[in-house]
């Protein structure tokens, strides 16, 4: 049973994604869940500053995307509205627990493989240039798709232009953005 | 469809694809995002972990001592050997420690560089200090003594809370712990000004320790109060005690600094330290204290207190009538006299869970003889030794009344337990979400305190708002309990470079709180968040890497009963609670399992043999010594270096091998592990190399300190090993 990816052939692209769960087919069922089940009190964990199994909702999106998911934003909302405790702001793990192993077992937000971003960049990238210009981004970024705020945006440019020409270079970011290379990766399957 | 504005037609033809691929990159976007986001809190976890566990195993050590001092014969070696630090600095007479302090024979050298301090202090002379701090200079040690002199005659009259007012508009700043790290308040006094009657100032506590600037910081804020004593305040902080002092570095940086008369100053330092104020009222309305309240915390009992009698918070004071007026202050005098022994009996700690009895009992045992019952007594220890989410369970005043009244001691009375209680409150307690008020076990002094407790206690005495420090934040501050508490903390990059900013507060007449951040090294502003975040992370990571190396032979033992087929393997899970069944750390190991288990597993399961080799740790050169001790020597680092220094009665850095074997035997005590007298001449061989029977303390803990063979140039201070290694060392500078 493989939870992350919709097509079998992008396996072996995903080696991001700290705490994903990879699946092993020799094992049992019921160990995987509980595999699941441990990743997703591990990221649940340090946002629980609390220390009594809450977060503040706005970590969700946070601790869905670290285990390997990529909701839209709508998918978002959604998940939240089901788990938030009654608009106090807070969800607990006795609710987040069995609606994100829901989502992993069904592999309800599968992941974007590295090579559909390349070609997302060269899109955009209409003259083929190699690179993009901040406005060109910015303008997509924040009037396309699901709009980034000002704030994400400052922070994108900040993170991934080229200190000097203040240009993006795309090629090299697609990496970057799948795999951290600070980070050891996954091991691979 | 969101098509935004289409400049042309070009853009229009591919509008479909184009919002597809907008739609993938920000999704990209925001997961690398998040990824982030989960490494920065869990090094943020691993390095409070680490720093909480440090301050509980300080304490615990300190409770052990205690619980020996109790159990020894008088004139048994080993009480010898410890009996000082529980030595009160007694009251004598003022003229006694005038003499103590005294300068006049102190020369400076011609060939000095450094600033030259004139009495009574001038603003113009602080503001130098300031500069001469600022260029690396340090001050000698005649004008240090003198500055100590003045700040001790005037900390005398100052009262046990400050009450100050923001009258004709001032606004008045504060600041949280220093830690010496003078790079921030140089910050802070940069962006804010330097203290003035314009500028009025108060510094929450914990100046020193960590930082390798601790006696400038100290220097510097003294000097301001001297020049401003109506517009500069101090309160105390929890380091502001020479216990702590031991083993967080304040000790050393000053008897490195000041070779021929650290001492001195250390003693004097003690009692200017116990003279520290324990808060400041602003307005009457807003409270500055350093850690926090507690369900007794009463400011009228605090305003009453003989504060000066508390010299380290971690116990309560001697009675006085056990105070002979022959007693001199040089506790070298004492000794000789045979003194010790009357001197500073110990009182019941606080936290301690179950004390075993009056002395009568252990009246002829030597430490051997003790063995069993300590082991007890630490498995009892070990148990408390549980996370804030355990802290649900009721039982809170109980346990400490049971261990006070048991209390050897029947001279102690009612009220200098309550006032030592309400001190260690104020200096050590931790605010949390859920109501009530029970012990900061984590910490090992002091309380946890939630929301309505807070609500009460400003009701009673009229408050409307509590600013303390003691904890660092990410941001340099945080609100909580409906923002009626402010934790201020001050020292930006206190983990690492790039762990926190730091903040300071203003306050006007209007008592709203502005905040000010700020971050010290320029480093961090050129870094992107993900290379700050990554920085960091690598730093805790070495830092765990350590821990688990060290814990070696624990872990495979805990692996081992995971792995009953024996085939050197366990599965992630497994790997997991073994991990965390040793460690005690509460940390999300399976989120960490990436960074700390590279080796490539077949089928999920990790090899855990091959694991200790990734870890990539190197120890020195050791193949003659048992490994077993050596473990001991990584894991217990900081209480090893404590107890050597705590056995160092005269502070000079060396100890005899005499006091070194006695020294291991009480470690063996307290670990509960046996150590065999050969293991332990092993040990002394491999450093006493000159052979004159004695070992200098800094060169064994460098002998056995660990490597990482994968770690880049070491940017931060290696804070967890309990020492400031990167202390500039005057290589015996016999002019300061």
């Amino acid at each position: 049973m493989l939870f992350l990816c919709g097509q079998r052939h992008s396996v072996a692209r995903q080696h991001s994604n700290n705490g994903a769960v990879m699946a092993e087919s020799s094992q049992s069922a019921e160990t995987n869940l509980t595999d699941v089940q441990n990743d997703i009190k591990a990221a649940f964990k340090p946002f629980d500053y609390q220390a009594n199994n809450t977060v503040d909702v706005r970590e969700i999106g946070t601790i869905i995307y670290s285990l390997g998911c990529f909701p839209s934003q709508a998918d978002l909302h959604d998940f939240i509205a089901e788990v938030e405790e009654d608009h106090t702001g807070y969800v607990h793990l006795d609710r987040f627990l069995p609606a994100m192993t829901k989502v992993l077992v069904e592999n309800k937000f599968p992941p974007i493989p590295e090579d559909l971003l390349l070609q997302a960049f060269e899109v955009l990238d209409k003259e083929k240039k190699g690179y993009l210009e901040p406005e060109e981004l910015i303008k997509y970024m924040t009037q396309e798709g699901e709009p980034f705020t000002q704030m994400e945006v400052d922070e994108m440019l900040t993170a991934l232009a080229d200190r000097e020409k203040n240009l993006i270079y795309y090629k090299d970011l697609t990496s970057q953005l799948t795999i951290d290379p600070d980070m050891k990766g996954y091991p691979k399957r | 469809m969101g098509c935004g504005v289409s400049k042309s037609g070009h853009f229009h033809k591919h509008s479909g694809k184009a919002l597809r691929a907008a739609v993938l990159i920000q999704r990209w976007y925001r997961q690398y995002v998040a990824r982030t986001e989960m490494r920065r809190r869990y090094t943020w976890n691993i390095f409070q972990s680490i720093e909480y566990s440090g301050e509980q195993a300080q304490i615990k050590l300190y409770n052990f001592l205690g619980y020996l001092m109790d159990n020894f014969t008088p004139s048994s070696n080993e009480r010898n050997l410890i009996s000082h630090i529980f030595r009160e600095n007694e009251v004598c007479q003022d003229a006694e420690w005038e003499r103590y302090f005294c300068y006049n024979n102190i020369e400076v050298p011609e060939i000095y560089s450094g600033p030259h301090l004139t009495f009574p202090l001038t603003a113009n002379q602080a503001v130098g200090l300031v500069e001469a701090f600022r260029n690396k200079k340090q001050l000698h040690s005649r004008y240090v003594l003198q500055l100590l002199m003045e700040t001790w005659k005037r900390l005398r009259m100052l009262p046990n809370i400050n009450r100050i007012s923001t009258c004709h508009s001032k606004e008045i700043a504060i600041c949280g712990d220093l830690h010496g790290q003078l790079e921030d308040l140089l910050l802070i006094f940069y962006k804010n000004g330097m203290p003035s009657l314009e500028k009025p100032y108060v510094f929450n506590g914990d100046f020193v320790d960590r930082g390798k600037d601790s006696i400038e910081i100290l220097l510097i804020l003294f000097s301001f109060m001297l020049v401003y004593p109506g517009d500069v305040y101090l309160n105390r902080g929890n380091h502001e005690d020479h216990i702590v002092n031991l083993r967080y570095g304040f000790t050393k940086e000053v008897l490195t600094k000041y070779r021929m008369h650290g001492k001195r100053i250390l003693k004097l330092l003690q009692k200017i330290f116990s003279w520290l104020p324990l808060a400041t009222v602003i307005d009457q309305k807003v409270l500055v204290l350093h850690g926090g309240i507690s369900d007794s915390t009463d400011l009228g009992i605090l305003a009453r207190v003989d504060r000066h009698n508390y010299v380290s918070a971690l116990r309560p004071p001697k009675k006085r009538h056990h105070v002979a007026t022959g007693i001199s202050i040089d506790s070298d005098t004492d000794e000789d006299l045979g003194f010790s022994n009357k001197i500073g009996q110990r009182r019941a700690s606080l936290v301690y869970p179950k004390p075993l009895g009056t002395r009568d009992c252990f009246h002829n045992r030597s430490l051997q003889d003790l063995t069993d019952r300590i082991k007890a007594n630490t498995e009892d220890e070990l148990e408390i030794r549980r996370k804030k989410q355990s802290l649900l369970n009721s039982a809170v005043s109980k346990p400490e009344k049971d261990s006070m009244s048991v209390s050897s001691e029947s001279l102690n009375s009612d009220n200098t337990k309550e006032e030592w209680k309400q001190i260690l409150d104020l200096l050590w307690s931790d605010p949390m979400s859920q109501d009530g008020c029970v012990p900061n076990e984590v910490r090992g002094g002091g309380c946890y305190w939630g929301p309505n407790v807070t609500e009460d206690f400003l009701n009673r005495h009229s408050l409307q708002l509590i600013i303390r420090s003691h904890e660092c934040k990410e941001d340099g501050y945080e609100f909580c309990h409906n923002r009626k508490v402010l934790t201020l903390f001050s020292a930006s990059n206190y983990y690492d470079v790039g762990s926190n900013r730091g903040a300071y507060v203003k306050l006007g007449p209007d008592l709203v709180p502005y905040l000010i951040q700020y971050q010290a090294s320029s480093m961090t502003r050129e870094l992107t968040v993900r290379q700050s975040v990554g920085q960091t992370e690598r730093s805790a990571l070495k830092v765990l890497r350590e821990q688990l190396f060290a814990h070696k032979s624990d872990l495979i033992c805990a692996f081992k009963k995971f792995d009953r087929g024996n085939t050197g393997h366990v599965s992630l899970n497994d790997w997991a609670s073994a991990v965390e069944s040793v460690m005690h750390l509460n940390l999300p190991w399976r989120m960490l399992r990436c960074q700390l288990v590279t080796c490539k597993t077949s089928d999920g399961m990790i090899d855990y043999q091959d694991w200790f080799n990734e870890l990539a740790i190197k120890g020195p050169n050791t193949d003659h010594i048992d490994q077993s001790l050596l473990e001991t020597l990584y894991r217990h680092r900081s209480t090893l270096e404590t107890i050597f220094r705590i056995v160092d009665t005269d502070n000079s850095g060396f100890i005899t091998i005499e006091d070194f074997r006695q020294t291991w035997k009480l470690l063996s005590v307290y670990l509960k592990m046996e150590i065999t007298e050969e293991a332990i001449s092993d040990l002394a061989v491999t450093i006493d190399s000159n052979q004159d029977g004695s070992i200098d303390i800094d060169e064994f803990m460098e002998a056995f300190r660990l490597t990482d063979k994968k770690s880049r140039l070491e940017r931060g201070r290696s804070m967890f090993m309990g020492t400031t290694t990167d202390l500039t060392k005057l290589e015996g500078n016999p002019n300061i």
